[in-house]
């Protein structure tokens, strides 16, 4: 086994989301059997293979720091479930 | 008419002769929708009203002689496009009410060329998937057989082109997902080298692998749909600024003198017979045609799967945290706090599919696992490409199957992720390598379900590989036959 139901609850709480109880064993199984899998990458020995990171070989993509018009307060806002004073709205962040 | 009998030079030429309209070739194409949508679920967004207007202009236009590539023509985007003041659901009902507050790149280009956009196309739940079946907006049904699967997960984008509903598409290939269903509903479909298309606007998933392709019925529409959306944008950091030549130019140069590799590896037991007997019918038809053919190895293929699970996921879990109920998409609250309602927003926003992803990702990028899984596939990955690399140095394109199997039927995989995640197997080294690769017509199973053809071509080397794909359609009748709706 792999992976445990307590790492799923764990996991679940870092990716903001929660699992009901009955759903937990199902979503644990199902990881179980793709990390299974995975573990087969263990059998190439990578030692000094470089990551790659990206598919094109490819430094910093720099541009000048020039001033352009952006989308604008308005638009920004149009899809923000709660939102006034023009900034987004949320829960009360301290208590 | 039947939309599918056309290319879109053909039309276009058509469209500037004045034997049509564009008014009529949209009414044409909602009238298709209309009569086949019920079966099918192909479309979430019909934009008639929007097409109409843009077809009214594009008929000005070509009255006054001007235009562009595409003025006039009927096209559909994947979901997943931001198109200005109408719904980007990703068929997630986490973005069920948001409406795109400008365009992509890609749907400027469209624009600019003079498309109609008529509608937003179904997908599995941001492009997490094989089938098409994991969508808010229902499953899409084959054209062919409508107790199958499209494929996916740009599913809607390969069937809305097979049911000639309009004369091509745009859909977004990370895994597979643009070659998949093209084979699955017999047409054409490409992914292009990674950096080839911008995706500013697109919707992401896994932001090293993810491409734009084209959809189409026949290799010519695809390569001069790919022509108007390819090039450099400065709006996307990882395009490249190469220059995008005139992929219709030497188009009819043929393949004669050409090396073509089959790679051992995709050439295995699992292989369905008819998929193997197709495959097979096409290698003869490419040495008619003058093609060398020489088996080659890509000796890391069966470590390509999982690479892409772990790579994938990893990124998945990165790119779908900006879903929290704050700046757009669904807010779930019942007043318990910040924490909270990102939880419930997201626990109800999400299918299935997504989650699975976002757990295995956020697994595979946690403390104590980061070495193991995910700096352990992107070492993989090296070895990946590294094996592309060396098989370019002895050939100038792969011919390959698509998929193992021809389209499977609904509902047969939806409890096994790994399973479907295997039927994945020849589409998904390309995107860790980032060349390109296309899927066209070869055949159809003994049922009378299409088969495709993977042509696997150098980076940028889109030209060279639309080249012989357009030789072998035009010594095949695959890409004429249609299916009965």
């Amino acid at each position: 086994m792999k992976i445990s139901q307590t790492d799923v609850e764990k996991v679940a709480r870092l990716s903001r989301l929660s699992l009901a109880p009955e759903d937990l064993e199902t979503m644990r199984g199902q990881m179980d059997a793709v990390l299974g899998y995975v573990d087969k990458l263990n059998e190439l020995d990578t030692e000094g293979i470089e990551p790659m990171a990206h598919a094109v070989p490819m430094a910093n993509a720099f541009r000048e720091d020039e001033v352009k018009p952006s989308i604008g307060v308005e638009r920004a806002l149009q899809n923000a479930p709660a939102s006034g004073d023009e900034c987004f709205t949320v829960p009360k962040v301290i208590e | 008419m039947a939309l599918n009998e056309f290319t879109i030079t053909q039309l276009r030429g058509q469209l500037e002769r004045g034997e049509t309209t564009s008014v009529a070739l949209t009414q044409a194409c909602l009238a298709r929708i209309e009569a086949t949508d019920e079966r099918l679920n192909v479309f979430i967004t019909v934009c008639a009203e929007e097409a109409l207007a843009a077809a009214a202009v594009a008929d000005q236009q070509l009255a006054a002689g001007s235009g562009g590539l595409l003025t006039g023509i009927p096209i559909a985007v994947k979901d997943i496009f931001n198109t200005i003041d109408v719904r980007t659901t990703c068929a997630s009902k986490i973005l069920d009410n948001y409406i795109s507050p400008y365009d992509a790149t890609t749907i400027t280009k469209l624009r600019e060329q003079g498309a109609v956009i008529v509608g937003k196309l179904n997908m599995d739940e941001f492009a997490m998937g094989s089938s098409n079946e994991n969508s808010a907006a229902g499953a899409v049904r084959n054209p062919w057989n409508v107790e199958h699967v499209p494929g996916g997960s740009s599913g809607g984008s390969a069937a809305a082109v097979a049911a000639g509903q309009v004369v091509a598409t745009l859909g977004t290939d990370t895994g597979g997902s643009v070659r998949q269903p093209a084979s699955h509903c017999g047409v054409v479909g490409l992914k292009p080298t990674y950096g080839r298309v911008s995706r500013y606007g697109v919707v992401a998933f896994a932001s090293s692998l993810d491409q734009v392709g084209p959809v189409a019925g026949n290799v010519e529409d695809c390569a001069l749909l790919l022509g108007a959306v390819a090039g450099y944008d400065p709006a996307d950091s990882t395009s490249v600024d190469c220059p995008v030549p005139d992929y219709l130019e030497n188009l009819r140069a043929g393949v004669a003198g050409k090396k073509i590799g089959l790679p051992k590896e995709y050439f295995i037991d699992g292989l369905d017979g008819d998929v193997q007997k197709s495959v097979d019918a096409a290698i003869k038809v490419y040495k008619e045609l003058g093609a060398e053919i020489v088996e080659v190895s890509l000796p890391h293929t069966e470590y390509a799967v999982a690479c892409y699970y772990l790579l994938a996921t990893a990124e998945a879990s990165s790119n779908l945290a900006r879903y929290d109920g704050v700046r757009f998409g669904k807010r779930q609250d019942d007043g318990n706090g910040l924490v909270n309602m990102y939880e419930q927003s997201r626990t109800a926003g999400f299918g299935a599919e997504v989650k699975r992803r976002i757990m295995l990702g956020t697994y595979a990028l946690s403390s104590g696992y980061y070495d193991a899984y995910y700096i352990k596939a992107q070492k993989v990955r090296t070895l990946i490409r590294q094996d592309f690399l060396t098989v370019f140095e002895q050939v100038d394109m792969l011919l390959t199957p698509v998929a193992p199997t021809p389209a499977f039927k609904i509902g047969t995989m939806v409890d096994d992720p790994l399973k479907m995640y295997l039927s994945d197997i020849f589409t998904i080294p390309t995107n860790l390598a980032g060349t390109c690769a296309m899927s066209l017509p070869c055949g159809f199973s003994e049922e009378g379900l299409p088969i495709g053809l993977q042509l696997v071509g150098k980076p940028f080397a889109e030209a060279e590989m639309l080249q012989a794909a357009y030789a072998f359609e035009q010594a095949t009748e695959w890409h004429k036959r249609v299916p009965e709706l």
